[in-house]
């Protein structure tokens, strides 16, 4: 379903003739309130009133996590802290966190765009959500639970961890809809297999997933094993959190990003500069009508493009396809390019290996080795050397078919490799590169 | 004339195999019959034990992956040239061994070849007809 027909389906030049208007009142206020923005536009040499059109968005300068690094913890806010009503910020595992504060009008407009996400994804009042999702720091916790509350449906807040309990409390409870990580999901799923209960004899229906890449395979799997449609949403703290883009239940084809609220733009990640429509590159973001923490032409880091079609759902936003790959995880292999959703792919593709794994990367020499740990299940032991020995190549030779890289299958017992109850970590580089 | 063999998993990881016999132990399991293929990378155990089903069950609630696979059990004296003379039948039959591996029931009286073939139904009568003495599941289990 629509929330919010109005917006949502507006018809391109009057979405187009809005964010123009928002984006010159948005670039004006942080002109005039944040000094590093200031300085920022005045070393490129453009003002305000330079833009005149959508295009002038590239007189801009970027954003990069690296600004947002030296203004910790406040220093991008545009409002007083009497204006601050949350403050959520991103875990830092390279360096300071990053921070990013809302006003109450930002929250309002978050619950928002997260109700337009879960409505799209078929939740509707009446339903029983499960928000997995981390609540704390973390966005994604607080972020689709006052988007669920929003849309009336009842929410159990129940956060990441504790796998037993959450399986204990959908089932006691009647959980319709999950909402996690997708690497959590799976993870829930094995915990139900392992205690012997049938995903069919819950209530689950559908489930929201996002706050790290995944690939088709692993939605397949997600689906047959815990017998739901698998959504794919999508969000970053630094923009505002989950619900900057969200599939529709209807096609399961793209993501539908909120324009009336965000610019999206794609680059080059080498030259920034932009690319053509339909172009895969860095997408970019800018916030039209956050009043707290607004950026401009924020660098994701996530690589994607921009499908113009109008969907058949209605909506005409601008899709982005399902995001695979970060420029951030990409590991360059020898020269190569390579994403661990694509080693995921190749994984899942092969019949009966679990959909856990973990790519360590070494350095001998000047050599790159890369190595992908597979868990042994019962559905693919045997008690011959050999029949193992070839699920090893064989994996071995889809991966070289695939991305053209050498890598050694090692097969390990079940369970060694570190279940996620958030984001997995799918990638450990040895590599002592700087 | 089959015999049930549990096989598990094991990465090349020191004191996985102490982990296994730990665990039998605790669950007063006897091992019959074993033997250890390794590769490089991983290994497999494989077992002949009194209580299959129990065995495969406490070593799936310790997070081993376990099979069960069958062999066949045919028993010969204890003494030189008992091995040879079953190999010969095996080989004149054209027969393909996957691995074998065997163990003395009673020294100087008997002992025990395990085997799995490629095609173990055809072993059968290879070995019925050349008149080879095949233990049934129940005999291996209650030596």
């Amino acid at each position: 379903m629509i929330w919010n027909e109005e917006y949502e389906t507006l018809p391109r030049e009057a979405l187009e003739a809005l964010q123009l208007k928002r984006l010159k009142a948005q670039v004006a206020r942080v002109h005039e309130t944040v000094p590093y923005y200031r300085k920022k536009m005045e070393d490129a040499g453009v003002t305000p009133g330079d833009i005149r059109t959508l295009a002038d968005i590239r007189l801009l300068p970027f954003t990069t996590k690296e600004d947002l690094r030296k203004n910790y913890p406040f220093g991008l806010f545009t409002v007083p802290m009497e204006k601050v009503v949350r403050i959520h910020a991103s875990s830092g595992t390279t360096g300071k966190p990053t921070v990013v504060g809302y006003t109450k009008r930002d929250i309002e407009m978050w619950a928002e765009l997260m109700t337009r996400t879960l409505s799209a994804a078929g939740v509707h009042s009446g339903d029983i959500v499960h928000n997995a999702y981390g609540y704390g720091l973390f966005t994604g916790g607080l972020g689709a639970h006052y988007g669920a509350e929003n849309l009336g449906a009842a929410v159990i807040p129940i956060s990441g961890g504790n796998t037993r309990r959450q399986i204990q409390i959908m089932q006691d409870f009647g959980s319709t809809v999950l909402l996690a990580t997708p690497s959590y999901a799976l993870n829930i799923a094995d915990a139900m297999a392992d205690q012997g209960i049938d995903p069919a004899t819950l209530r689950l229906r559908v489930g929201v997933f996002g706050a790290e890449p995944w690939s088709e395979a692993m939605r397949e799997e997600i689906e047959s094993r815990l017998k739901i449609k698998a959504i794919d949403i999508y969000g970053l703290s630094e923009v505002m959190g989950p619900g900057v883009a969200a599939e529709c239940i209807e096609e399961q084809k793209g993501l539908h990003i909120m324009e009336d609220h965000f610019l999206p733009e794609i680059v080059d990640p080498d030259t920034f500069e932009p690319l053509g429509m339909g172009e895969k590159g860095e997408l970019v973001f800018t916030t039209l009508t956050k009043e707290a923490f607004p950026v401009i032409r924020y660098r994701t880091k996530d690589i994607s493009r921009l499908i113009p079609d109008v969907c058949s759902c209605g909506r005409t936003f601008y899709r982005i396809p399902k995001i695979t790959g970060r420029t951030d995880d990409m590991l360059i292999i020898r020269g190569v390019n390579v994403f661990p959703s694509q080693i995921e792919e190749v994984i899942m593709g092969v019949e009966g290996v679990e959909p856990h794994y973990q790519i360590v990367v070494e350095r001998e020499g000047s050599l790159d080795k890369i190595e992908v740990q597979v868990e042994v299940s019962e559905a693919i032991f045997s008690d011959e050397v050999k029949t193992l020995e070839k699920l090893g190549k064989k994996l071995q030779h889809e991966i070289k078919d695939l991305l053209g890289i050498s890598c050694t299958i090692k097969l390990v017992e079940p369970k060694t490799i570190q279940r996620s109850e958030g984001k997995a970590k799918r990638v450990i580089d040895n590599r002592k590169l700087f | 004339m089959k015999v049930k063999q549990i096989a598990i998993f094991l990465e090349n990881k020191s004191g996985r195999l102490a982990d296994i016999s730990h665990t039998l132990a605790e669950n007063a399991i006897n091992i019959r019959a074993l033997s250890l293929a390794d590769t490089a990378d991983f290994g497999i155990l494989r077992l002949v034990v009194n209580d299959t089903n129990k065995a495969q069950q406490v070593l799936k609630e310790n997070g081993f992956t376990v099979g069960i696979t069958e062999v066949l059990a045919v028993e010969v004296p204890d003494k030189p040239g008992a091995l040879d003379s079953i190999l010969q039948i095996v080989r004149k039959a054209g027969l393909n061994v996957e691995y074998m591996y065997a163990f003395t029931k009673k020294s100087g009286q008997s002992g025990m070849l395990l085997f799995r073939f490629d095609d173990q139904d055809a072993a059968v009568t290879v070995f019925q007809k050349a008149g080879c003495r095949l233990l049934s599941d129940d005999e291996v289990h209650a030596l």
